[in-house]
């Protein structure tokens, strides 16, 4: 989960592509980098063929691995729009699917009754009738982003729909989750059904903090994502921190992969390598130093246990042997 | 089917000998997204081969091992090739072999020809409060049955899934507010609520199976898998050398499917323990991000650890500041003199909520009761 927007310069136009003008994943690689992802080739392996047979795209991995910014990229890239569907304990349809607009409902309700019977002179039972049909129509339907993602877009582009951190939500919901999946369509029982008339690209994430069942596993494509290595990382914090010299680019990422060797409790991910590259560079550093990486260590490593163990280490050791590790 | 698809369905095949599950909807999306590449290389097969058959990372080195042997033996033209002679036969290692004759010694225990039938009055009794370490054969088939009825329960507690209440507190219930006012012309007559539905809190269960714990190992592991079978929300693993997660393995309702299932995922049957690591590798790779948090975690070992105390310690404070109850079952607790002199269960306690004993089948029923027991969050409370 790369935070961050993406500055002018690396965000080039979209090029509305639809995934089947493409033949290799080396065009993948490309797109993307030209949009400020860097991906490998596994993982453009994947996205090539999430496109190109139109199923989902599972992300697994470590937190601060990058699995979000996938979506993201991805919407950028094809111009479609990015739905969002971040998922948290006890999600349901209401909040996933669509909702009635209750309070709208009640207002037309009393205004409604307020201008006395119909134009069509229904009157008991028929009126009744009548004002379920209205009240039940598209007109108070709140589409929320999965019914949204398989509705019909204005400009005809196929939206990114990003189910977020699915491994938060409960089981129930996955359930329905693999049925909207499995023929992109939705019944809204007052409505009838919606289908999407091209499906969503869908990129799926998840942290792992459980397993997510297999019958979603099995309709999905699946990748795990790893902390990119040194050459890879360096060249992700040049692209989105252009203000830091490549000097310090080097030797922050070389600090970074020490510290997830030496096994803390939360070992950076390539989110907080970006934070503690931009928060040098800020304070106007030019390569590491003891004193900047014990002022800025915050920004890299999240628990005090990990902060101590690293002040225990030595930080006058850590750049040291950044320095050498990094060539610089 | 083609040549080249043959020899795309037989390397599915060699990864189910590996020992990864794919169903046959894997194989046609992996024959499919074969398809869509336009001049498939060794590595795009590779990793094709990972996006549609690989399901989790613990599969991924078997999948390396199997793709490397297969393709090895396969040219990279595919159709130039007699498929029916691919036969790939990954060796297995010296481990899995020890653990093949472990497995079969218990199976043999457990054959009938072996039996003595004895008529015993109310064997359940007697059975009840026996020492799991002085049973035999037979007596551990019988309490395998007894345990199959013991349920195991999460304290319970709120989830933020709602539903409706026939109470008039809590948040409206506009969709059937406005259901009923369709009946009254639109008048909202009465304001229905909604409230907070109870979900049972997750249950984890640790079971050390180092060598001074042999005599409950398997007895515990039998009460994970009816506590897994059981239910949806519990998670098994075993630490020895190594953590190993279970849930899979145990999750089958054949207690002998299941205990042969885990016999053969885990690797570190009476070896040595070094707690503090084993439940680091807990913490990091599954407690702290999610799994032990809010949950009752359930640690079954007699603390006796080869491993470091103070890392020890400070894994236990980790995981009891995300866990909702930490319980410490110990099996040499029943023993009248027994003192927690153990250095690893000296240095854990501080950080237990509950430490009971888990010799016997009635101390179990115990162990599931306090798991049940709606007890609100209470710290440093240990009956020594």
């Amino acid at each position: 989960m790369v935070a961050g927007t993406v500055r002018a310069g690396i965000g080039s136009r979209p090029c509305h592509t639809d995934g089947m003008d493409l033949h290799d994943p080396s065009e993948v690689v490309a797109a993307l980098a030209e949009h400020g992802y860097l991906a490998d080739e596994g993982l453009a392996t994947a996205i090539f063929l999430a496109l190109r047979l139109g199923r989902p795209l599972l992300l697994e991995g470590e937190a601060g691995v990058g699995k979000t910014e996938v979506a993201k990229v991805l919407a950028r890239w094809t111009g479609g729009e990015l739905i969002r569907l971040q998922c948290y304990e006890g999600i349901d349809a209401a909040q996933a699917v669509y909702e009635w607009d209750y309070p709208r409902q009640l207002l037309h309700l009393r205004a409604a009754e307020a201008a006395g019977p119909s134009a069509t002179g229904a009157d008991g039972p028929e009126r009744v009738d009548e004002l379920t049909d209205q009240l039940f129509s598209e007109r108070f339907l709140v589409r929320r982003p999965l019914l949204r993602a398989i509705s019909p877009t204005d400009d005809g582009v196929r939206p990114v729909l990003l189910v977020d951190e699915v491994d938060r939500a409960d089981d129930e919901f996955e359930a329905f989750l693999l049925e909207i999946l499995s023929d992109y369509a939705v019944t809204v029982p007052e409505l009838g059904t919606f289908r999407a008339e091209v499906p969503p690209v869908v990129v799926i994430t998840s942290n792992r903090t459980r397993d997510v069942h297999d019958a979603l596993k099995r309709r999905c494509l699946y990748h795990w994502v790893e902390h990119p290595d040194f050459e890879r990382e360096v060249a992700i914090v040049r692209v989105r921190a252009p203000e830091v010299s490549d000097r310090l680019a080097r030797q922050v990422a070389a600090a970074t992969e020490s510290f997830r060797e030496a096994g803390m409790y939360k070992p950076p991910g390539v989110a907080e390598t970006i934070d503690w590259a931009q928060a040098l560079a800020l304070l106007g550093r030019d390569e590491l130093d003891e004193a900047s990486v014990s002022a800025t260590l915050g920004s890299v490593l999240k628990y005090r246990e990990d902060q101590q163990r690293a002040r225990h280490d030595g930080l006058g050791r850590l750049v040291e042997a950044a320095q050498r590790r990094s060539g610089t | 089917m083609t040549e080249p698809d043959r020899v795309l369905v037989a390397f599915v095949d060699a990864l189910r000998d590996a020992g990864i599950a794919e169903p046959v909807g894997s194989t046609l999306a992996f024959v499919e997204a074969v398809g869509a590449l336009d001049r498939p290389s060794r590595s795009s097969l590779y990793w094709a081969g990972r996006a549609t058959l690989v399901r989790r990372p613990e599969d991924i080195s078997a999948y390396d091992r199997a793709f490397d042997a297969f393709w090895r033996a396969v040219p990279m033209a595919p159709t130039a090739l007699a498929v029916e002679t691919v036969r790939v036969v990954l060796d297995d290692d010296q481990l899995d072999d020890d653990e093949d004759d472990e497995a079969d010694e218990a199976d043999a225990h457990d054959d009938p020809a072996d039996r003595v039938v004895t008529v015993r009055f109310s064997p359940h009794e007697v059975l009840r409060t026996k020492d799991f370490a002085s049973y035999d054969a037979d007596e551990l088939a019988e309490a395998r049955r007894i345990m199959a009825e013991l349920r195991l329960g999460g304290a319970r507690r709120r989830s933020r899934r709602r539903h409706a209440s026939s109470r008039r507190r809590g948040d409206p219930d506009l969709r059937r507010t406005v259901r009923e006012a369709l009946r009254t012309q639109g008048d909202a007559v009465r304001l229905r609520h909604l409230e907070a539905r109870q979900r049972p809190r997750r249950v984890v269960l640790l079971c050390d199976v180092s060598g001074s714990m042999e005599p409950y190992s398997r007895a515990l592991l039998r009460f994970a898998n009816a506590a897994v079978a059981g239910r949806a929300r519990v998670e098994a693993f075993t630490m020895g050398t190594r953590l190993t997660r279970l849930t899979r393995e145990l999750s089958s309702r054949d207690p002998d499917v299941a205990l042969e299932a885990a016999a053969g995922a885990v690797a570190d049957w009476s070896g040595g323990t070094r707690l503090g690591e084993g439940l680091r590798r807990f913490n990091d790779q599954w407690g702290v991000r999610g799994m032990a948090r809010g949950a009752v975690v359930v640690i079954l070992s007699d603390g006796w650890d080869r491993g470091d105390p103070d890392e020890l310690a400070e894994q236990m404070a980790r995981l009891s500041r995300v866990a909702h109850r930490v319980v410490w079952v110990n099996p040499l607790k029943a023993s009248p003199d027994y003192e927690p002199l153990a250095r690893g269960m000296a240095a854990a306690l501080p950080h237990v909520d509950d430490f009971v004993e888990g010799h016997s089948l009635a101390s179990l029923e115990e162990l599931a009761e306090i798991i049940r027991a709606d007890v609100p969050r209470t710290r440093r409370r240990v009956t020594r």
